[in-house]
């Protein structure tokens, strides 16, 4: 039970350091800058509170609950050694995830108004729900490709510096040729593909497939899944733009 | 008294459901490829499940506290900040705006720290690399490249002056920092782009790009006010790297001194 306890207060305890810089950032800028008392100091201080502790949990259940989940379905893969079953996993996972992020349900609809705006598509609220929709789908499906070539990439051992280069410079030459309203959405559309539970989830099936392999080293191999799935969409955005 | 509860209760509520939302595919993908592809019980399977109730519960909490108490203060203060050039002559100058840069860095500085996803990343990394990749020194370093970033990015908006420039050059900066940093940390570097941008940063930086947009003259929310996430996912790649070179150097640098 003291044992339990002493885990919750240090986890707490680390929450605490994480905030502390918004809280200070904030109270710098609102009491050196402009000058202004804090608005409903109450509320704030109980947001806080509930801030605090929602860390403090989240990272407990990442380390009992996400990190070994991922790991032990990544170790399951290699046992099994299904290299079909692993890619569509791999692609259901990237797919599934995405396709829901309110994150990307908001870029969509912001994109579908500035697609309507620069008259690539009809102003009515139906042509931008199909615009949006499409969109979401197109960036889903990137994500879920990229899971694959990340996959893909563990299992053959490619240098990942040259596949996102080789990304980098695609990106580089849709842009010269993409309608420029579009660039903006696009470029954007990379970071907002990763969320929160994704993330520690694709991490440790990266770092667990990279240590269950024979000849992988799981920080050379483990990691860069998370940098196909922001760089993928970027290219199938720009791609989007320049054929709708 | 119990008004201020019962909207904390509503509010539990929705937020809880909307991630529970979140989680609904993951779990159906995870469950699916369970019982028809491995068909093997999972280990620990009630740690794991316990450990996913701690997750939405936490995240949940997360939230609630974000936008009850963050958020509001962080858009009001980007709207109040970004207000100072707007009644001076319809030609933006950049200098103006240096307290607009200035909060743009520091905010991006402090919500990168707080970011649950990078956490996550960078306990990994600790554990994977047995402590050389320490987990504190990595999310320091990210943050100094999303506040580095995010900077730049307010320079760009109030200057009009095109996105891919920024962006492209950056690549071009990646790309040689690639060839010359060691190789286990160049994937890690990589990952570190993507992970800077979920819950807490991207709606700050949204309202902050798009408030900045509609207050500088000339420029429009619609075309400008996009673009500060992907600074905030270049420059962490730069930082990373460049931190991996520094702490290399000093470390080969030291090891000279001692054989002298």
């Amino acid at each position: 039970m003291n044992a339990a306890l002493a885990i919750l207060g240090k986890r707490v305890f680390d929450a605490l350091c994480d905030l502390a810089p918004i809280v200070a950032v904030i109270a710098f800028f609102q009491i050196a800058v402009l000058r202004q008392p804090f608005p409903d100091l109450a509320d704030v201080a109980a947001g806080l509170v509930c801030v605090v502790l929602g860390l403090a949990l989240f990272v407990q259940g990442l380390e009992s609950g996400l990190f070994p989940l991922g790991e032990a379905i990544a170790q399951a893969f290699a046992r099994k050694s299904s290299v079909v079953a692993l890619l569509a996993f791999a692609f259901c996972l990237g797919f599934g995830t995405t396709v829901a992020e309110p994150a990307l349900i908001a870029v969509a609809a912001e994109a579908a108004k500035v697609a309507a705006d620069a008259g690539f598509i009809a102003d009515t609220d139906d042509t931008r729900q199909t615009y949006a929709f499409n969109l979401r789908m197109v960036v889903a499906f990137s994500v879920g490709a990229a899971i694959v070539l990340g996959v893909l990439r563990i299992l053959k051992g490619w240098p990942i510096h040259r596949l996102i280069i080789g990304g980098y410079v695609c990106v580089t030459l849709m842009t010269l040729v993409a309608p420029s309203e579009i660039i903006g959405i696009a470029y954007d559309s990379g970071g907002v593909t990763t969320s929160t539970i994704t993330v520690p989830l694709v991490t440790a099936l990266g770092v667990g497939l990279a240590s269950s392999l024979k000849g992988r080293n799981p920080m050379l191999d483990g990691f860069g899944l998370i940098a196909f799935a922001s760089l993928s969409p970027m290219i199938f955005v720009l791609a989007y733009g320049m054929v709708v | 008294m119990f008004a201020p509860l019962a909207e904390f209760f509503t509010s539990f509520v929705q937020t809880a459901w909307a991630t529970l939302l979140d989680v609904v595919p993951i779990v159906t993908v995870l469950v699916v490829f369970q019982v028809a592809v491995l068909r093997r019980r999972l280990p620990n399977l009630r740690r794991i499940v316990a450990g996913f109730v701690y997750v939405l519960l936490g995240l949940t909490l997360f939230l609630i506290g974000l936008q009850d108490a963050l958020f509001p203060i962080g858009e009001t203060m980007a709207r109040q900040l970004t207000d100072v050039g707007s009644t001076v002559a319809d030609e933006a100058i950049w200098s103006d705006y240096l307290l607009v840069y200035a909060f743009g860095a520091a905010i991006g500085f402090a919500t990168t720290v707080a970011e649950p996803s990078l956490i996550a990343v960078a306990l990994k990394a600790q554990q994977v690399s047995g402590g050389a990749v320490g987990a504190w020194g990595l999310r320091l370093a990210v943050a100094l490249g999303v506040a580095l970033g995010v900077a730049l990015g307010c320079l760009r908006i109030v200057t009009g002056t095109p996105l891919p420039w920024y962006i492209v050059a950056a690549y071009l900066v990646v790309m040689a920092q690639t060839f010359r940093a060691d190789r286990s940390i160049v994937p890690l570097a990589y990952d570190s782009g993507g992970v800077t941008t979920s819950t807490v940063t991207v709606p700050v930086l949204a309202a902050l790009g798009l408030g900045l947009a509609a207050s500088v003259p000339g420029r429009s929310p619609l075309i400008d006010g996009f673009g500060l996430i992907a600074f905030a996912s270049v420059f962490p790649i730069i930082s990373v790297l460049g931190y991996a070179s520094a702490a290399s150097w000093l470390g080969r640098r030291r090891q000279q001194t001692h054989r002298q």
